[in-house]
């Protein structure tokens, strides 16, 4: 699916990489444990309730590259501006962990595992 | 190449500086993604790890045109038991660490996974040393 339709779906907003939401992705991981980040092969989109400049270090680690807040957390400046160095697409919505989940799922987004 | 970084107890704000450092030159030395990875991972869970639970120390970097060395040594408190940290779950981290999304045990034992060399040594009241090497082929 693409970056467009992930947002329609969960009625977020785009924080930062708005002109590349015309991108596919095919899977998607969900954590609030960056530990657990650190340890993917894949580079899947990460939906997470952390909201702080080490979400977004962790995922320039990992490389990966579209972040989903949930619960109406909105990156800082300084997120954003680290984020826009590495290139990184930052959507927000008001739904929960579990609800923006379901919906991806359903929407045809792969988990990895 | 040689490169040095300090590391700052309790800075979680710069936490990943020296790995993001390093991301950038082995990027530039046109190193394989993968093996990119592997490094920084590695590094940045070690990094993290200084800042976590040590009172700061140092990064050092050596780069050669076939593998990377990676030495992180901080000023203490020390790890009375390495076989006990190593393993996955265990962990001593404050909640403003986990707080941070860390504090899983899950660092040292992801360091091992993602690098070919790896030794810990570590003295209480003096500091640890973590020493890393990737190849690069």
């Amino acid at each position: 699916m693409t970056l467009k339709e992930i947002v329609e779906k969960l009625d977020a907003q785009v924080c930062l990489g708005a002109d590349k939401l015309d991108r596919e992705v095919e899977n998607g991981f969900a954590s609030d444990l960056m530990s657990d980040v650190l340890t993917l092969k894949d580079t899947p989109v990460l939906i997470t309730g952390l909201c702080n400049v080490q979400t977004i270090r962790t995922c320039d680690m990992a490389t990966l590259d579209v972040i989903i807040f949930v619960r109406n957390k909105r990156p800082t400046e300084d997120m954003i501006e680290l984020a826009e160095e590495n290139d990184m697409v930052l959507i927000a919505s008001p739904y929960s962990m579990f609800k923006a989940c379901g919906l991806l799922y359903e929407a045809g987004l792969k988990p990895l595992y | 190449m040689h490169q040095e970084y300090t590391v700052v107890e309790g800075d979680f704000v710069n936490a990943g500086k020296a790995s993001s450092s390093v991301k950038k030159t082995l990027k530039q030395l046109n190193v394989n993604p993968q093996v990119v990875k592997r490094v920084v991972v590695a590094l940045y869970e070690a990094e993290v790890n200084a800042i976590a639970h040590a009172y700061g120390g140092k990064v050092l970097v050596d780069i050669d045109s076939d593998k990377i060395r990676m030495v992180v040594a901080d000023k203490g408190p020390g790890i009375p038991d390495i076989a006990l940290a190593m393993q996955e779950g265990y962990s001593t981290a404050r909640p403003e660490v986990r707080d941070m999304g860390f504090g899983a045990g899950m660092g040292l034992p992801n360091m091992q996974k993602n690098v070919d060399k790896m030794n810990v040594t570590s003295e209480v009241g003096v500091g640890t040393t973590v020493e890393m090497e990737v190849n690069f082929v």
